[in-house]
C-alpha cells in the first residue's frame, strides 16, 4: 500500500484503496485473492507481493495503456 | 478501553511531528452492515485523531449520506477517507490494524505534507498520466 498511496498523493489521477481481505470476503473472491498483498490496477493488471518502485510503476502504466 | 498502547501513541506523536496542513479522516459506517467492525474502526480513528490537533474526524453513514459516499467513491463499510489539502484518493476498507495501521499513519502524514516519497522518474511518469488509475491493495493484518 505504501507505494500506491504515495502515487495517489503525487498524481490527481491515482486513487489508492487498501482493502482488509478477511473483512471483505466477497470482494476478495471477486478479485481472486489467494495471497496477500495482492494489487489490482484498473481491474486490468494484477500481481501478488511487493514490487520495487520501477516495476510497480510499469504495472500502473501497463494498466493505463490503450 | 484504549486500543492504542502508550507506546503506540508516542510513536505516532513522533511521526505526526511532520504534519503541516490539516487532515480530515472521513469515516463511513453502517450499523446494519457491520456494526462491530464499524464501531471498532470509529474508535481507532478517534484515538489516532486525538494525538494531533491537525487531525479532525467526520463520521458518515453509508446508507444515509449517499451523495457523499458517491462523491468519495466509497461502496463498503467500514471505510476511511484520508483527506488533506485536497482529496488525494486515499481510502481504507476495513479496520486498519497491523500492517495497514502503519499505512494509515503514513497516509495521514503524506496527506498533510502533500509530499510523496518517490523517485523523480516515477513522479515524471505519473505527471504524464492521461487517464485515471485505481489501485486496490488487498492485505491481511498479519
Amino acid at each position: 500500500m505504501r507505494l500506491a498511496q504515495h502515487m495517489a498523493v503525487a498524481s490527481e489521477r491515482v486513487r489508492a484503496t487498501a482493502i482488509e481481505a478477511t473483512e471483505f470476503p466477497e470482494l476478495s473472491r471477486a478479485y481472486r485473492v489467494m495471497a496477500v498483498p495482492k494489487i489490482v490496477i484498473n481491474d486490468r493488471v494484477e500481481f501478488e507481493g511487493a514490487l520495487p518502485e520501477a516495476e510497480f510503476l510499469s504495472a500502473v502504466l501497463k494498466a493505463t495503456a490503450a | 478501553m484504549a486500543i492504542l498502547s502508550a507506546q503506540n501513541v508516542n510513536q505516532i506523536r513522533d511521526l505526526f511531528g511532520e504534519l503541516r496542513d490539516p487532515v480530515k479522516l472521513v469515516v463511513f459506517s453502517q450499523s446494519l452492515a457491520a456494526a462491530d467492525l464499524c464501531a471498532q474502526n470509529e474508535a481507532l480513528v478517534r484515538e489516532v485523531a486525538e494525538v494531533s490537533d491537525a487531525i479532525s474526524v467526520e463520521v458518515l453513514n453509508l446508507a444515509i449520506d449517499r451523495e457523499r459516499a458517491e462523491a468519495y467513491g466509497v461502496t463498503q463499510v467500514p471505510a476511511i477517507v484520508v483527506e488533506g489539502a485536497r482529496d488525494y484518493g486515499l481510502r481504507f476498507y476495513g479496520v486498519p490494524t497491523g500492517y495497514e495501521f502503519s499505512n494509515l499513519i503514513d497516509a495521514i502524514v503524506i496527506a498533510s505534507t502533500g509530499e510523496a516519497t518517490l523517485t523523480d522518474a516515477t513522479k515524471t511518469a505519473l505527471a504524464g498520466l492521461d487517464s485515471d488509475v485505481d489501485i486496490k491493495v488487498f492485505s491481511t493484518p498479519t
